[in-house]
């Protein structure tokens, strides 16, 4: 391909006043690709799913009787001799801010249309995210082993459970999602889908790196909420 | 921001990277030490904040995009700051009910 020199630089529309911009003729922001501006609205939506979620944690917490269990030794692991509390976690938060940080990257070399960088760098971040998938798995085991069920729990309140089945779940779904799609995407990057701009199996649309940063949007999105499940959830 | 152009060095991803590791240590380190109540809450608060908004404006690129874009990102997340607060009184209320209702009832 001729245009696949390496500083390809991304074009900024030009800069509009605030109410002219929303109040666009026919379309509103204008020159923005539309899968982009579409991936945000998604995850405005997802947010206030995963809101809705935390805040129901929040009042189901403040609201119970009984003594909420301690996240710190619930989820703590023992390590030789030692107690080592939220090590898991700590290890699953880890994984998950790598596996960010190499998508970032693999958006920065897909806009420069280099193909192998950005595919290896994929590929990575679909391994990181399923390793941390993988741990969510052994913890959920750990603490099903251990009596926990979404009705009662052996540490407390009985809330716990079910907050912790639906909140985590629910990430984990999104995570195995994510997941599916890197190792799509990455196949896609590999075969050279967006240098030749072959056409989409469902959409008949031509491939473009575009797509990488979508990606790149969700996976961030998939980290920035583990960010708040972290601090409210297993920290607070 | 460059007029018209965009380009990201590796730099400022690689700072932002090492900085997401650090700040995600600071906060396992408030639960290791053992932080209690105010201080605890305060900490973990402040790094999640850092956390998310470096995530966000570098790693989603919100810092390179336009303003009304930003704004009808963050715009609508506002309000779940106000279902924060009513929820917030709603569940100390429930409690009340509850200790009243325990009292009476027993158990």
């Amino acid at each position: 391909m001729e245009e696949s020199n390496q500083n390809v630089q991304v074009v900024i529309p030009e800069k509009k006043s605030f109410s002219k911009e929303w109040a666009s003729d026919q379309k509103a922001f204008k020159g923005v690709p539309w899968g982009k501006a579409m991936m945000w609205i998604f995850l405005v939506s997802d947010t206030f799913i995963f809101s809705i979620f935390l805040i129901s944690y929040m009042t189901v917490r403040f609201s119970t009787k009984n003594e909420w269990p301690n996240p710190s030794e619930v989820f703590g692991l023992h390590v030789g001799h030692y107690n080592v509390p939220l090590l898991l976690i700590a290890i699953m938060t880890f994984i998950l801010i790598t596996s960010s940080g190499t998508m970032a990257l693999a958006v920065k070399y897909g806009y420069e249309k280099n193909r192998k960088m950005c595919g290896y760098l994929m590929l990575a971040t679909a391994v990181f995210g399923a390793s941390f998938v993988g741990m969510q798995a052994f913890e959920w085991t750990k603490l099903i082993t251990e009596g926990v069920r979404p009705w009662e729990n052996p540490f407390g309140a009985p809330q716990f459970g079910s907050i912790f089945f639906m909140i985590t779940g629910f990430h984990g779904t999104h995570v195995t999602i994510g997941v599916i799609f890197l190792f799509i995407m990455t196949r896609k990057v590999f075969r050279g889908d967006f240098d030749t701009g072959r056409r989409g199996f469902f959409t008949s649309q031509k491939s473009n790196y575009e797509a990488i940063e979508i990606m790149g949007l969700y996976w961030h999105f998939v980290d920035l909420v583990w960010v708040f499940i972290f601090a409210f959830f297993y920290l607070w | 921001m460059a007029e018209g152009t965009q380009q990201h060095p590796l730099k400022i991803y690689f700072f932002v990277w090492t900085l997401l590791f650090v700040l995600s240590a600071f906060s396992y380190w408030v639960d290791w030490y053992g932080f209690e109540s105010y201080a605890r809450w305060t900490l973990i608060l402040i790094f999640m904040m850092l956390k998310a908004g470096f995530i966000c404006a570098i790693f989603m690129h919100m810092w390179w995009e336009r303003l009304p874009i930003i704004a009808a990102v963050l715009f609508p997340c506002s309000a779940i700051l106000v279902f924060v607060f009513i929820m917030w009184h709603e569940s100390y209320w429930t409690l009340i009910i509850r200790r009243i209702y325990f009292a009476i009832a027993g158990s």
